[in-house]
């Protein structure tokens, strides 16, 4: 595709330099985040190649010792937490602006995805400042509630994205044949829109999971998650345990990733 | 003809059946109506929990901390009895001595009350100095009363300081437009007019400038290396294309945290970039790449690519390969039919990408503060570092009102110019 069927010369040099530099490119995606690995992986107590040897020390550090498994822990109430509330309400919210005739669709929509374009910073700051008033820093609930934020965009975008290729007169021909709309909504809407909804699910996952400039600032130290332990580490020294829980991270982030983007292509598929 | 007319007889009936059909219409189309706005109600009702959500854990933080970069009462709550008695001066010179008393037994009810630290802060971020002074003299003034009082403040010459009674006179209003022309490095003067700050207290345009230049150069970065492989992307087959997509997807999805720890590993000192610089002899000795400017641009350009490149690749993949075909059969060099036919298309996909990485890198804060240095802090963590550090609440609300401005502006002009679907990453 890229050369025509009689290149000349000056052709075949353009694409091969197209190329290089596309491999060079590359490289520089992929070598910064698999760096991590293999250095989780070492044995010594420093990240200069080459490694010492093999060993998983760095992985008992993370997995087995107090500190970290709290912070696991933390991790997964928040984004547990965040993941329900999120994906119920953001999926309730794309239903309602499927529907042409919802009022203000296009105020509302820009609304919706203004968690994503304020600079993460004043969000976290602006709810420092309100939940401390109103008794919510320092809590699980604070802290679920300002992921929730950040995250229904996520699952209203990915959610509408999917209600596209839905066909509403499969709900009127649910009422007329006496489906109450509860009964519509589980057993006719609910099930085309599946994918769209968990994979909606998995986006504000792992947004709440990877968050961690509001934990930061809405945190007491017994709430810290992983990600903001892993940022005091890389504050005060670089410990080769953090590479280990990098790893840790990045893999649940890709998978959980990988699965959103296949259920949307799926769930998409009918408008396409 | 008369014979076909409706007799006199039929008339009536006529009537009553056209006004019959009419009211039915009218009940439909009510019904109608009665429906849809049941329809709209139940949507409405639908999108309300998250909307109220939202405007409770989102919308209220930020309009709050927003006010305060405008509203601030702590000084006007903290010395009512001289604001009153400040009414009839007028900013010359110094207030009668009924200003002094009514200032010392403000202060001393602070004292009491135990505010007064919290209004020595507030006072000193209008006035430097003021903090130690005011609390000094409530010192001074804790055994003093009356006529005792007062010489005790005059006896601290602070207080007699021309600077001193106007920065307490702005004060006491309570909005207050102080904070936001300090994050402008802009102050009042005493004419009345606004002025730039010293050059030795002016920090915040510096600031904002790095902000830009950051996110320019990222930018530019980023455009430099994703649209060649964006190009490459759309035009090779469809199973190569899935796995170098995937190539720039594995970043995408890592969390910028975890990747910002990456980047600190590579750019040690002994790490793999000086490494890689000594072995191909660009470098002749290890250079400090943590904690600089140019280590901050490479991490940003890597964490960014994504974002610039997907848009970019999106507009590329809809354009049919047999255009530049036709352009060069029509006689078109390869530049030429490049820069005619390609480059007209592809330029709103380009404009997404640079623009939602330029709005992103405005509000970067965790890159920075790992890997930047003290000279490479950009606005966001100025705001944090205000919060956490300085505690400073009033001027971390100026300094995130104009950085907002400045990024919903652009996102304006982005939604208005290129429409929100272009937002749609993948």
């Amino acid at each position: 595709m890229l050369l025509s069927p009689y290149p000349t010369t000056s052709e075949r040099i353009r694409i091969t330099l197209l190329w290089i530099w596309c491999g060079l490119v590359i490289l520089f995606l992929l070598v910064p985040i698999l760096i991590p690995v293999p250095l989780s992986f070492n044995s010594g107590a420093f990240f200069i190649f080459p490694l010492e040897g093999i060993s998983t020390r760095w992985y008992e550090v993370v997995l087995g010792t107090q500190r970290w498994q709290s912070a696991i822990g933390n991790s997964l109430i928040v984004a547990f937490g965040t993941t329900v509330i999120a994906t119920t309400l953001g999926t309730l919210t794309a239903i309602a602006l499927s529907d042409e005739k919802f009022p203000g669709r296009r105020i509302i929509m820009p609304l919706l995805l203004s968690p994503l374009i304020v600079p993460v910073v004043i969000t976290a700051v602006g709810s420092y400042l309100f939940y401390a008033r109103v008794g919510l820093a320092s809590t699980y609930a604070g802290i679920i509630l300002a992921h929730t934020a950040l995250a229904s965009p996520f699952v209203v975008v990915t959610v509408g994205a999917s209600l596209t290729g839905f066909d509403r007169n499969l709900m009127r021909a649910a009422a007329i044949s006496g489906a109450r709309p509860l009964t519509s909504f589980f057993r006719v809407m609910l099930p085309l829109i599946l994918p769209g909804v968990l994979s909606g699910a998995a986006f504000a996952f792992v947004t709440s999971f990877d968050e961690v400039v509001v934990v930061q600032f809405l945190a007491s130290a017994g709430q810290r998650t992983m990600p903001l332990e892993m940022f005091i580490g890389l504050r005060e020294k670089l410990s080769p345990a953090i590479t280990a829980a990098a790893t840790l991270m990045m893999g649940l982030s890709i998978l959980l990733l990988l699965v959103a983007n296949l259920l949307a292509r799926r769930g998409r598929k009918p408008s396409a | 003809m008369s014979a076909l007319q409706p007799s006199e007889l039929d008339r009536p009936t006529l009537a009553r059946d056209r006004s019959a059909a009419d009211a039915d219409l009218k009940s439909v189309s009510a019904a109608l109506r009665r429906a849809e706005f049941g329809d709209r109600m139940r949507s409405l009702l639908l999108a309300a929990p998250l909307l109220v959500l939202l405007a409770l854990s989102f919308g209220i933080p930020i309009v709050l901390l927003l006010s305060r970069a405008v509203y601030d009462p702590t000084i006007a709550d903290a010395l009512p009895k001289t604001t009153v008695a400040l009414a009839g001066w007028n900013d010359q010179g110094l207030p009668g001595d009924d200003a002094f008393a009514a200032l010392a037994a403000d202060l001393k009810d602070n004292q009491a009350k135990g505010t007064a630290y919290e209004l020595a802060k507030s006072l000193n971020a209008r006035l430097p100095g003021a903090r130690s002074q005011l609390l000094k003299t409530v010192r001074k003034l804790e055994s003093a009363d009356g006529q005792a009082a007062l010489d005790a403040m005059k006896s601290v010459p602070f207080w007699s300081a021309p600077t001193t009674w106007p920065a307490i006179r702005s004060g006491t209003n309570s909005l207050t437009s102080f904070y936001l022309l300090s994050a402008l490095d802009l102050r009042w003067n005493a004419d009345g007019g606004i002025e730039r700050v010293p050059p030795e207290q002016a920090i915040f345009i510096q600031v904002f400038l790095r902000t830009f230049f950051v996110a320019a150069s990222v930018t530019l970065a980023t455009l430099i290396l994703a649209f060649p492989l964006a190009y490459l992307i759309a035009n090779v087959p469809k199973g190569l294309a899935a796995i170098l997509i995937v190539a720039v997807l594995l970043p995408f999805w890592t969390s910028i945290l975890v990747r910002t720890a990456a980047w600190t590993v590579l750019l040690q000192k002994f790490g793999l970039v000086n490494d890689f610089l000594l072995f191909i002899g660009i470098a002749s000795d290890r250079l400090d790449l943590m904690y600089s400017r140019i280590g901050l641009i490479i991490a940003m350009t890597h964490i960014q690519l994504p974002f610039t490149l997907l848009p970019i690749y999106s507009v590329m993949r809809t354009i049919p390969p047999s255009q530049m075909k036709a352009a060069y059969s029509l006689g078109a060099r390869p530049f030429t039919a490049f820069r005619r036919i390609y480059i007209p298309q592809v330029f709103p996909g380009v404009m997404a990408g640079c623009m939602l990485t330029f709005i992103l890198c405005l509000g970067y804060y965790i890159t920075p503060a790992l890997i930047g240095g003290a000279s490479d802090q950009l606005i966001s963590n100025f705001i944090a570092n205000y919060v956490n550090v300085e505690l400073n609440w009033e001027m971390a609300a100026a300094l995130s009102f104009i950085l907002l401005v400045f990024t919903l502006a652009l996102f304006g002009i982005f939604a208005r110019v290129l429409g929100l679907d272009r937002l749609k990453l993948v």
